[in-house]
């Protein structure tokens, strides 16, 4: 078994001889830097390998040497807060052992050996437990409780347990009796493979939405907790803004954020942001509630392909406790394009542009680790996954497109016209989609108010409305419209501004409550139906555009949510007593 | 790595790639010394190794090598370079051999020119804003030390002059300090090369800047490590010299152009338009040596120039590129036509930056505000003027005129400049809003209206 050694080298692929008895996704040593390997391919005792750090140097003949340990990721307490790269290297103490740059060869546990949590035990001696069993929990952070669970594959008999006090996450906290009368020892910290999802009990129907703060996502586009989303987009079209806010923003309780084979200075903007803003909903920093995930662009390929699967992993964990977590993975299509990488240096049959047959199975497999679910212990817990996607020349009919609109529910399309014009969010409103607008208006109706599906759908037919008139538009001018349709363009460009567009860098707008959010839904359709009114009456729409109340409706998003609140009532009475036939 | 080998035993040649049988021990990446009968050496590097052959990529071409006369030695080293203080002021060639007459560097030290990647929890967030004097630029695009900037541009626009200009008139923000340029040309014309050269021997950028130029008639191949050289050069300046340090490479396409070439003679099997897969991870390794590294005075920042073939900004160059640089300056053939200098067409243009680059303390509280306003109303005049292309100006109403007189103004007094003209980031903005005054105020839609009573002078309301 010690006897294998490389045979060839290309890139970030290495083959080696002697392999026999070796398992597929098997951790390899590889070299004498013994640099960490995944086996991807075996044929008779050849083992192809993908190394998760840089061959350069390599030469056949140096040793490799096995680990029997699929690649696996260490779940505990202490994964809050850390950053890691796509194996799950933490990269803060990669810094402090090899400064500024990352060297190859160098390794550091993923969870700190001498930090000590203070453990509460919940089982007795004789207690009869099986896989995902509560053994005791840790309080992590001020806000999460971190559930310390028996491992999925573990069961037996409480032999012994350690008292509540102070341990280290090697320490033994359980002594296991199984069947045979064997006693294990158990630790806070567990491994798992990332390529196995972790198993539940049940997968459980989504039933409340996913709030980000984001006005065209939370009314128009929803996501619910549990859900699955995806971003296309051409670049600088707000793909990463917009994963960035709903890290920020939304009302999950963990937030991984997998930066995979992105840009450096942005995984630095989250390090940088993270820790002094708060959390709306637990006014706690929201760092204390998060877990990064870096592979930048720059950093080895085949860890970046890995990258999303130690997130979800980590995810899943979480999960398990009766969290909702939600993961974001910016970009997709950088995992799948380290995959045609890495296909491409196996000479794998070739599908569309390069990519290898299997790529819409792995995007499948993925977010099919999302949802909603009753966990081993009884528990319910969601992961929502929102996953960029990145075409290629901004074209969706690419395969990465494609093969992950079949997957998601959620379809948030990004588009350059609109990112041009510096509208932003730049969410497509004639393509983009959600699947779960039904599910989640009793929830609108319980927090907003009755109306809500009502004016969705009918401030999204005006936009509708105003697509087709764009259209006449371009072939007569806008002065031929009747006044009714002028009316419609003005309420459109109102919607538009004022509602859609939400900068993300403006310090009020950037998270707007939903109550909020539907009081501006309110105030624009109300505008909308009596404006439309007014016209039957005979007003003009150049004189509706000249009223005061008018020009109340811009910029309502940065107004302070106090100061909207007290404004509300008072655009409302303007606008009944501003259009003939107002409730006034 | 093991040490010095050499064989005699080259089996095979295609196009710039050799491939060596016999040699059971050669590293990856591993430089190699390619050695003609006449004496001269070419520098090559190995892409693949196997018991009993390598596979080696030469940089200066393979066309004129012979299978049984040439001699290949393996160094047992990975691509190293001499780097110093003393570069500035110096010309090299694409393989960092001088071509000043100037005798060769004493080096201070040897470093690896694929460098290693920055760990992103050194990185310092860029926020030093660089006032380039360019409004298009300052005022809605602003550049900060660190950022990696490309210009988008197409066969016969006047790159060269925006990228000369900014050379010369960037400060350091809050010093009257220029930046050390290094320069590294990439297959353009001798032409070309010689306009950067005068030019910055002119302004007395000579004495701080670091050149090295393959032209168009130089070896293709030796494209691939021009840029490198140059990053690595780079990295010593700004991280061991502390000096803020501008980047610019031209052409990024020709660079990839090298890229595919190696990758045909490899039959890998290619993404789009015959370019390799693993293009974005290879532009990266380059991109994504700009920045800022925490505790350390200096900075990287990149200008790199590339030519869109057909101007199609969806060609896998400049969209592989947009998905890894920190925003885009693109230039326009049709504002090239009607004679606007510098010819930036604004809309597809994006700094990711500016955010934090601008604003109170930076440049002026109505910055973001008023670069916004901008992009929509000259978004909107171009949308009428498309519109009045077809259907005439009949049914316009009278805002939409105003929109018409902004789009003309804006491209001609805002986006236009002339070439020796360095405009203040005060002066950028005051000219926006002279603009911005043609409407009346409640068109401004994206202004607070504080600024709005601070900056507006229109008389209308
Ligand atoms: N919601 C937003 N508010 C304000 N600016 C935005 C918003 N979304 C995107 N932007 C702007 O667009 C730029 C590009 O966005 P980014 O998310 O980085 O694009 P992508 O990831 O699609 O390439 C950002 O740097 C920012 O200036
Ligand atoms: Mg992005």
């Amino acid at each position: 078994m010690t006897e294998s050694s490389i045979i060839r080298i290309t890139g970030p692929v290495v083959e080696a001889d002697r392999m026999r008895g070796a398992q597929m996704y098997e951790v390899v040593f590889v070299g004498e830097d013994e640099l960490i390997g995944e086996i991807i391919g075996l044929y008779n005792d050849t083992a192809t390998i993908q190394v998760y750090e840089d061959t350069t140097g390599i030469t056949p003949g140096e040793p490799v040497k096995r680990s029997t340990m699929p690649l696996s990721v260490e779940l505990g307490p202490g994964l809050l807060e850390m950053i890691y790269d796509g194996i799950q290297r933490p990269l803060t103490e990669l810094g402090d052992l090899s400064g500024d740059f990352i060297v190859r060869g160098v390794s550091a546990p993923a969870l700190s050996r001498e930090k000590k949590f203070l453990f509460t035990p919940s089982l007795s001696e004789g207690d009869e437990i099986s896989g995902g069993a509560v053994i005791g929990s840790v309080p992590e952070t001020k806000q999460i409780l971190h559930t310390i669970l028996l491992a999925p594959d573990l069961s037996g008999t409480v032999e012994r347990i350690a008292g509540e006090g102070e341990y280290t996450v090697d320490e033994t906290i359980l002594w296991l009796k199984d069947d045979t009368g064997k006693v294990q020892k158990i630790t806070m910290l567990q491994r798992w493979p990332v390529r196995v999802p972790r198993p539940i009990q049940s997968k459980l129907p989504a039933i409340r939405p996913l709030i980000t703060g984001q006005r065209v996502i939370d009314s128009f586009f929803p996501m619910v907790q549990g859900g699955t989303a995806a971003v296309p987009g051409p670049f600088g079209a707000g793909k990463t803004v917009v994963q960035h806010q709903l890290a920020k923003w939304c009302d999950a309780d963990i937030i991984v954020y997998v930066g995979c084979g992105e840009r450096g200075n942005e995984m630095a903007d989250v390090l940088r942001q993270f820790p002094s803003l708060v959390d709306p909903k637990t006014k706690e920093p929201l760092m204390k509630r998060t877990v990064l995930i870096g592979n930048t662009s720059n950093m080895p390929v085949a860890a970046r392909e890995a990258s999303v699967y130690t997130g979800i992993t980590i995810a899943e964990y979480y999960r398990d406790m009766g969290y909702s977590v939600a993961l974001m993975a910016d970009s997709t299509s950088r995992w799948a394009e380290a995959m045609r990488e890495i296909s491409g240096r196996l000479e794998e049959m070739p599908g569309e542009h390069g990519y290898p047959a299997y790529l819409g199975s792995r995007l499948a497999d993925f977010y099919e680790r999302a949802g909603r679910v009753k966990t081993l212990s009884g528990e319910e817990g969601s992961i929502s996954v929102i996953g960029a996607v990145s075409p290629p020349g901004g074209d969706f009919s690419e395969p990465v497109t494609q093969n992950t609109l079949r997957i998601v529910r959620v379809f948030w399309a990004l588009d350059a016209d609109l990112a041009h014009q510096r509208h932003f969010p730049a969410v497509n409103w004639l393509l983009s989609y959600s699947l779960y607008s039904d599910l989640v208006a009793p929830w609108w109706e319980k927090h907003g108010g009755s109306e809500w599906g009502t004016m969705r759908s009918d401030l999204l037919a005006l936009l509708q409305k105003e697509n087709e008139l764009e259209e006449i538009v371009q072939l007569v001018g806008p002065d031929l419209l009747p006044e009714e349709d002028k009316f419609t363009l003005n309420v459109a460009a109102i919607l538009r501004e004022s509602f859609l567009v939400q900068s993300a860098f403006d310090p009020v707008d950037t998270f707007c409550p939903p109550e909020k959010q539907y009081r501006m839904m309110t105030l624009i359709h109300r505008y909308y139906r009596l404006g439309r009114h007014a016209v039957g009456e005979g007003m003009t729409a150049a004189e509706i555009q000249q009223l005061p109340v008018t020009a109340r409706l811009s910029r309502l998003g940065p107004i302070p949510h106090e100061e909207f609140d007290s404004l509300y009532p008072k655009i409302c009475e303007e606008m009944n007593s501003a259009f003939p036939g107002g409730d006034a | 790595m093991p040490p010095l080998r050499e064989f005699q035993s080259v089996v095979r040649v295609a196009g710039p790639i050799l491939a060596v049988s016999g040699i059971d021990d050669a590293g990856y990446n591993e430089v190699v010394k390619v050695l003609l009968p006449d004496g001269t050496v070419r520098t090559g590097q190995v892409l693949e190794s196997r018991k009993g052959m390598a596979i080696v990529m030469v940089f200066g071409g393979t066309r004129d090598l012979d299978c049984d006369i040439t001699a290949v030695r393996f160094t047992g080293r990975p691509m190293t370079m001499p780097v110093s203080k003393e570069m500035l002021g110096r010309i090299f060639s694409g393989s960092a051999d001088p071509i000043d007459g100037g005798g060769s560097v004493v080096p201070e030290k040897e470093m690896e020119i694929s460098g290693y990647a920055i760990n992103p929890t050194k990185r310092e967030f860029p926020q030093d804003s660089i006032e380039t004097g360019i409004s298009a630029i300052d005022g809605m695009n602003t550049l900060v030390q660190g950022q990696k900037l490309p210009v988008f541009s197409g066969s016969g626009l006047p790159h060269s002059f925006l990228a000369a200009q900014i050379t010369r008139q960037a400060r350091v923000r809050g010093t009257d300090e220029s930046f050390a340029v290094v320069f590294a040309a990439m297959g353009i014309t001798h032409e070309e090369a010689r306009f950067f050269v005068e030019e910055f021997s002119e302004t007395g950028a000579r004495a701080h800047a670091v050149i090295f130029l393959n032209r168009a008639d130089d070896p293709a191949i030796e494209r691939i490590v021009t840029p490198r050289l140059a990053l690595t050069a780079a990295e010593y300046l700004a991280f061991d010299l502390g000096m803020h340090v501008l980047v610019v490479m031209q052409d990024i396409t020709a660079y990839c152009e090298a890229l595919r070439e190696v990758s045909a003679a490899r039959e890998e099997i290619p993404a789009r338009r015959g370019y390799p897969g693993y293009m974005y991870t290879d532009l990266a390794s380059l991109y994504e040596r700009a920045g800022r590294v925490k505790g350390r005075p200096g900075s990287i920042t990149q200008l790199s120039i590339l030519s869109m073939p057909d101007d199609d900004i969806t060609h896998p160059v400049p969209d592989l590129t947009g998905y890894i640089t920190e925003g885009q300056i693109v230039l326009s053939r049709e504002l090239h036509r009607k004679g606007i200098y510098p010819p930036i067409d604004v809309l597809p243009c994006l700094s990711r930056l500016m955010q934090g680059g601008i604003g109170e303390g930076r440049t002026r509280p109505d910055h973001a505000n008023v670069s916004s306003q901008l992009y929509a109303a000259y978004a909107r005049g171009r949308r009428l003027a498309g519109l009045v292309a077809v259907i005439g100006d009949e049914g316009l109403t009278d805002v939409d005129r105003l929109y018409l007189t902004f789009l003309d103004r804006f491209e001609h007094e805002f986006v236009g400049q002339k070439r020796d003209e360095g405009r203040s980031f005060d002066e950028t903005l005051d000219r926006a809003w002279d603009l911005l005054s043609i409407f009346p105020q409640d068109e401004l839609k994206r202004i607070d209206p504080k600024y709005i009573k601070e900056h507006y002078r229109g008389g209308t309301g």
